[in-house]
């Protein structure tokens, strides 16, 4: 649940506030000279806010600072957090969702809502599929851990390669075989 | 009568204006025309298709022991620049948002009816459209070509032990080069094969590297490929509306440039998904 919680706790607390502007908004356009300075404060922020992100993620991992990390709650919350101001501004501000009347925005933004059930639900499945992986790649079964580690891809590929003429044999015995049995099968082969 | 009709309508209007009245008839209730209106939708659909997209690379992240470190994989410039991390989609992200900025500046145009206005900021949000598929294109040719990455192989593994190796690639790693847990490495090829390396863990195992998770290069080059080819079908749709827009079409439809505002949408939602695109990819 690392990241999926806070994820989920700012996805709810972000669309109530998209929510409660709706209703405080007044409706009507910027004038042109306002307009400019809009879309220049919006250059502005985003290219900001994307240089912070990064900053978050290479301090975070050591990169700027040697042997220094942010834990990884701080990083996740604070990027997916980034992200969904961007994502406001960019709907809000140029997609003019600010100026939409708000039955237009509530039916449009509300439906999102269904994407937080859908994190919930799959994430926690991926955690039940790595989960069973693990059972089953611990079992003492040698048929079971040999194909599922991958350790040589080398010999994978070559093993391929060599196969592909033996399986060809086996298939050339058994069709001559039933050939031999079943004489009526041949003609029925043929045509396919 | 039906002058009648229509001024007992109008007056009804005016008396339960602010009671919910939008849908009682006799107006627009949300204020759009059919195509703006019928664009937010698509575009709802389409924030959709890309979320089941972004929790699919989720579901499957989180089902994996280990998963490729974006920083490492992600480390190129053009010019042969190694190690560099984040730098080159940083770039790629300021171009989109950049094309985005002009996007807004060609519509406000549009609302002030400024022809050249308007074609003078498409065509440079044009050009950043293109410069954002050619930094994709160099991105894609860098892990296809360079790095041998492929919907069926991810040669990025991950350290799950440390430990020591026992062999060098002939590229970062030389025989003696210490193994860390939770460290990316990449699998070169030779003579066409993958060639991993032997190291030696902490216990005294010997043991190869192993190929990373193969669905991190089927999801990166989908997800991305399907962002990029929005990006591309907007170039397209950006270049026919500026000709229109050149042609004087939109100044007979007398409803202040509105196509140009409905490419606008469209291509501010690319600019959108690819916020998220840059988080779940690069960032996370």
């Amino acid at each position: 649940m690392a990241f999926c919680g806070p994820s989920v706790g700012i996805c709810i607390f972000s669309i109530l506030f998209i929510v409660n502007r709706i209703e405080l908004e007044i409706m009507g356009h910027l004038s042109y000279e306002e307009g400019k300075k809009v879309v220049f404060k919006g250059l502005i922020l985003l290219g900001v806010i994307t240089l912070i992100e990064v900053f978050i993620a290479l301090l975070g991992k050591g990169y700027i600072v040697d042997g220094f990390h942010l834990p990884v709650w701080l990083m996740y919350f604070s990027m997916i957090s980034l992200s969904l101001y961007k994502a406001y501004f960019i709907v809000y501000e140029f997609m003019h969702m600010k100026y939409e009347a708000p039955g237009l925005v509530k039916s449009v933004l509300l439906p999102t809502l269904l994407l937080i059930w859908a994190v919930i639900a799959f994430f926690s499945e991926g955690r039940f599929w790595k989960r069973e992986r693990a059972m089953i790649n611990d079992r003492p079964i040698a048929v079971f851990s040999a194909p599922l580690k991958h350790t040589d891809t080398k010999s994978e590929e070559t093993h391929i390669k060599k196969d592909e003429p033996e399986v060809q044999n086996k298939l050339d015995t058994t069709s001559s075989e039933i050939i031999n049995e079943e004489p009526k099968t041949q003609e029925q082969s043929q045509h396919h | 009568m039906a002058s009648d009709h229509t001024l007992q309508h109008d007056t009804h209007a005016h008396d339960i204006d602010h009671q919910g009245s939008d849908w009682s008839g006799g107006k627009e209730p949300f204020k759009a025309s059919y195509g703006k209106l019928m664009m937010w939708y698509f575009l709802l659909s389409d924030a959709f298709t890309f979320s089941a997209f972004l929790i699919a690379y989720g579901t499957l992240r989180f089902s994996m022991p280990t998963w490729p470190v974006p920083d490492f994989v992600f480390s190129g410039l053009p010019g042969g620049i190694e190690h560099q991390p984040l730098i080159f989609v940083t770039i790629m992200t300021f171009v989109l948002i950049v094309s985005s900025v002009t996007m807004v500046r060609a519509v406000q145009e549009g609302h002030r009816e400024n022809k050249k206005g308007i074609i003078f900021w498409m065509f440079l949000t044009i050009l950043g459209g293109l410069s954002f598929l050619g930094c994709q294109a160099w991105e894609w040719t860098t892990l296809i070509k360079g790095e041998n990455m492929s919907i069926h192989h991810n040669p990025f593994g991950t350290h799950t032990e440390n430990g020591v190796y026992l062999e060098g690639d002939g590229h970062d790693i030389k025989a003696g080069d210490p193994v860390i847990a939770g460290k990316t490495y990449l699998i070169h090829t030779h003579d066409g094969h993958y060639n991993p390396l032997k190291y030696k863990t902490e216990s005294g195992e010997e043991k190869v590297q192993h190929m990373g998770p193969k669905a991190f290069g089927a999801l990166f080059f989908f997800i991305t490929g399907f962002h990029g080819f929005h990006v591309f079908s907007g170039v397209v749709f950006l270049l026919i509306i500026m000709l229109n827009v050149a042609s004087g079409l939109y100044v007979k439809r007398k409803n202040g440039y509105e196509m140009v505002e409905k490419i606008g949408l469209y291509w501010h939602f690319v600019d959108l998904v690819w916020v998220f695109v840059f988080l779940v990819f690069y960032l996370l």
